[in-house]
């Protein structure tokens, strides 16, 4: 079982990495980006048999105290 | 007064910060974050560096230590924590200072000296800091961008908690003279309580003239002066 945690700037937050990669693709010709947001892609490997829930609720907790900063970003938790 | 210097794998402001400190005349000693407890100490400084690598967020790792659970106790029995550089994005992360700093916003490592403007001089921080005095000191990071959402920063205006802001040569608060993009040009906050505050530039690396400005020494005065009323107090 794996679960994966995708993290991504708030909205409100000034992302300038992201917009840098959106100017270079502007450069590269590439048309009609409209955004770039820079993350960050967490992978976590769970023992087989694990139970979802309990898993979800341990790992929401994780990723709202530690592995996700709430004042600047946004995370998405998905279990596979 | 005691003084005792945090001390986390990559920490690299701690030599600078003790040494401040036993310059202007009093005692400082290491505490290694494995430590339970800070010993007899009446104020703690968390240095500036790169701890435990700047592995997932600045300062993200730091707060889990040994040694920031004592010091979260410390400051919530009012004890006086000041964070630089570093220590000031690892307090935000443990929550004890609102808001998060974040990559600069030219995504440059910024070192270079800057002026600050003290906001208040009500804080065992900026106390004894002589009246419109701009103090000329060095910064030296790459995610040093104040972030606070406007809830937070309207309580950081109205309870007075920005204590330093960037500003030009002449005292201005001018978009030119922000390094990195901080929200309002914070350089400094404190708490509600006013007695853990953080800032990312280096008042230890300008606390003597050999060093080429001794304006950052003016904090460790106001941090002196505070524990000096405080031992006062108590004793009267």
């Amino acid at each position: 079982m794996k679960a994966k945690i995708i993290i991504t700037p708030k909205k409100a937050v000034v992302d300038p990495q992201g917009k840098t990669v959106q100017n270079a693709l502007e450069h590269m010709g590439y048309k009609g980006v409209t955004g770039v947001h820079v993350g960050k892609y967490i992978e976590i490997d769970l023992a087989p048999g694990t139970d979802l829930a309990a898993a979800e609720r341990v790992l929401n907790d994780a990723a709202h105290k530690f592995l996700s900063n709430p004042i600047i970003e946004d995370y998405k938790l998905e279990i596979e | 007064m005691n003084f005792a210097v945090l001390q986390f794998p990559a920490s690299n402001c701690d030599q600078d910060a003790l040494h401040a400190v036993r310059l202007l005349g009093h005692p400082a000693r290491y505490v290694w974050h494995k430590e339970n407890s800070l010993g007899d100490a009446d104020a703690v400084i968390v240095p500036g560096g790169f701890s435990y690598g700047d592995y997932l967020r600045c300062g993200a790792i730091a707060r889990f230590s040994s040694v920031m659970q004592a010091v979260k106790q410390f400051a919530d029995n009012g004890g006086l924590v000041i964070g630089i550089c570093n220590g000031f994005q690892v307090l935000t992360e443990a929550g004890l200072l609102p808001g998060a700093l974040i990559r600069n916003r030219d995504l440059q490592f910024h070192c270079e000296h800057i002026f600050l403007k003290t906001a208040t001089t009500d804080s065992p921080f900026t106390n004894k800091i002589p009246p419109g005095k701009l103090l000329r000191v060095p910064i030296a990071h790459g995610e040093g961008c104040y972030f606070a959402d406007e809830e937070t920063l309207a309580k950081l205006k109205a309870g007075n908690q920005i204590l330093w802001q960037y500003c030009s040569a002449t005292g201005e608060l001018t978009e030119s003279a922000n390094p990195n993009g901080s929200l309002l040009n914070i350089a400094g906050v404190c708490n509600e309580r006013r007695n853990v505050a953080g800032l990312m530039p280096h008042p230890e690396r300008a606390s003597e003239l050999a060093l080429g400005s001794d304006d950052g020494k003016w904090i460790f005065e106001s941090i002196f002066a505070a524990l000096e009323k405080k031992t006062a107090a108590k004793a009267a």
